[in-house]
């Protein structure tokens, strides 16, 4: 037994800094994101995401974060959009199936509001980000809500025809819910 | 020979209605077929842009047609045939109104909300439910091909009175250069 005890009691007060926040509820969070189409927004989300965070409040600037985000479970708000989205001009989630942020860096904004960079790659093409979002603890879950300012352009997302800004912005802001329960990552 | 005719106010609103309508129309029909592009995402806004003008000129239209007797038909009109005319307005009017309402209505079941020209955002009549959304095209469809339609019917009687009874009927709806007969 008491060989046992020093790890648990090491892992205790590991925990009692970083929470690793590994089980994002997925039926409590949300990635979602508005394009605008001539001026008209239009709503979509991600159905499929994973995300793995460590933050502590107290300690934000030792925060980090991994999500990931299956590009194919995209609803752009239309069957033809999600036709189109899919294609190799968009995502070409068949070569890029996955959307990647991965970030080692979190300011205090103050008021529960901090700012995460880092690094997000969408269809092999990484570009630095800043991301704010705001946290709150709700029992023992973290809530992680905020809004990405992506450029789609940046990342080849919408080429040829489609790179027209004028008909379908530049930038696509990406909100996103994450709630989350404290633990490792559950593995599947 | 000279005839009563419509106010210069009115001729102005039917004739402008009359071109955005056949427009649109053949925009509808031409749009609706296209795979998606940003050439298509254009059009639909424009459609939709043109539907929401037609719809606020019908407003003024109606407006005006209430505070300004339109003139009578030729009295060498049948009685039938005047009820007909007058049954057919009354269809053409509500048309007019339905036609561009189903198309706002089943943009916003599909969600996506209309901005007039680009900058001003109407309001969502109700919410985004794809299979309402479905049905809604189909009305918006089959409404728009009873108004064409109807708009046919229209365009012939006029030209029957104008050119074969030689009644005057089209005369009623078009300018002229003798200020005499002009109302404003």
């Amino acid at each position: 037994m008491k060989r046992l005890l020093l790890p648990v009691l090491l892992f205790a007060a590991f925990n009692a800094h970083a929470v690793e926040y590994g089980n994002v509820l997925a039926d409590k969070s949300q990635l979602t994101f508005t394009s605008k189409q001539m001026g008209v927004p239009v709503d979509g989300k991600f159905g499929r995401f994973l995300a793995i965070l460590h933050f502590d409040p107290a300690k934000p600037e030792a925060g980090t974060a991994q999500i990931e985000v299956d590009l194919a479970s995209v609803d752009a708000g239309s069957k033809d959009a999600n036709d189109e989205v899919l294609g190799k001009g968009w995502f070409n989630v068949k070569e890029f199936p996955k959307a990647k942020f991965v970030s080692n860096s979190v300011k205090a904004l103050g008021n529960n509001r901090f700012e995460a960079k880092g690094q997000m790659t969408i269809k092999g093409k990484t570009r630095d980000m800043t991301v704010p979002f705001a946290y709150k603890a709700d029992g023992a879950n973290g809530v992680f809500e905020g809004t990405l300012p992506l450029q789609r352009t940046q990342f080849g997302i919408g080429e040829g025809a489609w790179a027209d800004t004028s008909v379908v912005a530049d930038e696509v802001p990406i909100k996103f819910r994450l709630v989350a329960s404290p633990g490792a990552v559950a593995k599947k | 020979m000279t005839v009563l005719r419509y106010t210069r106010t009115a001729m102005l609103l039917h004739w402008l209605i009359a071109v955005l309508i056949l427009g649109l129309f053949g925009l509808g029909i031409y749009m609706a077929g296209l795979p998606l592009s940003p050439q298509k995402l254009k059009l639909y806004s424009y459609h939709k842009w043109a539907g929401l003008t037609v719809l606020s000129l019908a407003l003024l239209r109606v407006l005006w047609r209430i505070t300004h007797k339109p003139p009578p038909l030729p009295a060498s009109q049948p009685q039938w045939q005047q009820l007909a005319a007058h049954a057919g307005h009354g269809l053409l009017y509500v048309l007019i109104f339905a036609a561009p309402f189903s198309g706002w209505l089943m943009s916003s079941a599909l969600g996506f909300p209309v901005v007039w020209f680009g900058v001003l955002p109407l309001p969502d009549l109700i919410d985004k439910n794809k299979e309402l959304g479905e049905v809604l095209k189909l009305v918006h469809r089959y409404l728009n091909y009873s108004f064409l339609a109807v708009v046919i019917g229209h365009a012939l009687a006029a030209i029957k009175h104008q050119w074969l009874d030689k009644d005057g009927t089209l005369s009623r709806m078009l300018p002229t250069l003798n200020p005499e007969e002009n109302r404003s």
